[in-house]
C-alpha cells in the first residue's frame, strides 16, 4: 500500500469519528429522533433511484400528451407518479433530438434531481467533470463513452437551487410498440443526466 | 415473446443505482442521513446548507495545496460551519467529543 492511500485511510478515519461525534451531540440534544438516519439512508439507498426517472422517460416516449406536459412543466407532470420531495423542486426536461444533445451539470456543488434520479454518481461531483463539461463537452462527453457528431450542438445546463435539469434521451429504434414498463428498462441515469444514450434493445424479439 | 424478465445486470438492467454505490464509506452515508434528519427536523434550510457547501467546495478548489478530492469531507466542513452559525453546536465541542471518541481502546464496540 502506498504512503497516498496510508494518508487517505487516515483523513477518512478521521473524518468518520468526526461524523460519529457529531450524530452523538444532535441526538443528544434530541435534533435527531432515534433511528431517522438509518430511515433516511435506507430510503435513499433503496427507495429512491434513478428507476422513478427512468419510469418518467418512458411514458414521455410511450404517450406524446404526457411528453407535452413534462416539457412544459417537469416538476406537475412528475408529481402525477408521486415523486417528490427534496431537489425535486423546479425541475425542467430538456429533450434531446437528431440536432440536439443535452447534458447536465452542477458547476458549484451537486444540484441533482434526487426524486427521479437518487442520489448523484461520485463523478458527477467531481471537481472535474463539473468544471471541464462546461469547456469542453464534447471532449468529455467522448472519454465516458459518448461520441457527439459534429453537426449536432451540445447544450450544457447548470442546475441550481432554482432549478434541476433532467434529460429526456431520444427513444432508441426498434422499440415500437413496448409498454412503459418495457421502455423503463432501457432508460439508464447516465442518459437521464446525458453522458450517455439510452441503451438500445439487446437483440430480442428478432428472431 | 417469453416472459419479460428484467435483467440484474447489462444495459437492459433496471437502473438502480448503475451498479455503483452511492457512499464509499459508511461514515458518509452516516452524515448523508444526519444531515437529512437535521432538515426535517427544521434545524436549517436546505439552501443555507448549500451555501456553505458550494463554499467549502470552493475553498478546496483554490487551494493550490489542496489533497485527494473527497466530496463527503466537504460536506462535513458544511455542516460543522452550518451548525455552528446555528450555535447548534460549537467547533470546540465538536473537537472534544471527537477526541474522546479517539481515546476510546482499540477494538471497542461501537454499539
Amino acid at each position: 500500500m502506498s504512503t497516498h492511500d496510508h494518508d487517505h485511510d487516515d483523513a477518512d478515519a478521521a473524518f468518520a469519528l468526526r461524523t460519529e461525534a457529531l450524530e452523538a451531540l444532535m441526538t443528544e440534544r434530541g435534533l435527531v429522533p432515534p433511528g431517522a438516519i438509518e430511515a433516511i439512508v435506507r430510503h435513499y439507498e433503496q427507495d429512491v433511484g434513478p428507476m422513478n426517472g427512468a419510469r418518467v422517460v418512458a411514458r414521455a416516449w410511450a404517450d406524446p400528451a404526457y411528453r407535452t406536459r413534462l416539457l412544459a412543466d417537469a416538476t406537475q407532470a412528475i408529481a402525477e407518479f408521486g415523486f417528490a420531495g427534496p431537489q425535486g423542486e423546479h425541475m425542467v426536461a430538456v429533450e434531446n433530438g437528431p440536432r440536439v444533445h443535452n447534458v447536465v451539470v452542477c458547476t458549484l456543488c451537486s444540484c441533482y434531481p434526487w426524486p427521479v434520479l437518487g442520489l448523484p454518481p461520485s463523478w458527477y461531483k467531481d471537481p472535474a467533470y463539473r468544471s471541464r463539461i462546461v469547456r469542453e463537452p464534447r471532449r468529455v462527453l467522448a472519454e465516458m463513452g459518448l461520441t457527439i457528431a459534429e453537426d449536432v450542438e451540445v447544450r450544457v445546463w447548470d442546475s441550481s437551487a432554482e432549478i434541476r435539469y433532467l434529460v429526456l434521451p431520444e427513444r432508441p429504434g426498434g422499440t415500437d410498440g413496448w409498454d412503459e414498463t418495457r421502455l423503463a428498462t432501457l432508460v439508464t441515469r447516465d442518459a437521464m443526466i446525458g453522458v450517455a444514450r439510452a441503451a438500445t434493445p439487446a437483440g430480442e424479439d428478432r428472431d | 415473446m417469453t416472459e419479460t424478465r428484467l435483467d440484474e445486470t447489462g444495459p437492459a438492467a433496471p437502473p438502480r443505482q448503475n451498479g455503483e454505490l452511492v457512499f464509499a464509506a459508511p461514515w458518509e452515508s452516516r452524515l448523508f442521513g444526519l444531515t437529512m434528519a437535521l432538515l426535517q427536523a427544521g434545524a436549517f434550510e436546505w439552501e443555507e446548507f448549500r451555501t456553505q457547501l458550494i463554499a467549502a467546495i470552493g475553498e478546496w478548489e483554490r487551494q493550490p495545496d489542496h489533497g485527494a478530492w473527497r466530496y463527503y469531507e466537504r460536506w462535513q466542513v458544511a455542516l460543522e460551519r452550518l451548525l455552528a452559525a446555528k450555535d447548534l453546536c460549537q467547533p470546540s465541542e465538536l473537537s472534544r467529543r471527537t477526541e474522546a471518541l479517539a481515546a476510546r481502546p482499540a477494538g471497542h464496540d461501537h454499539r
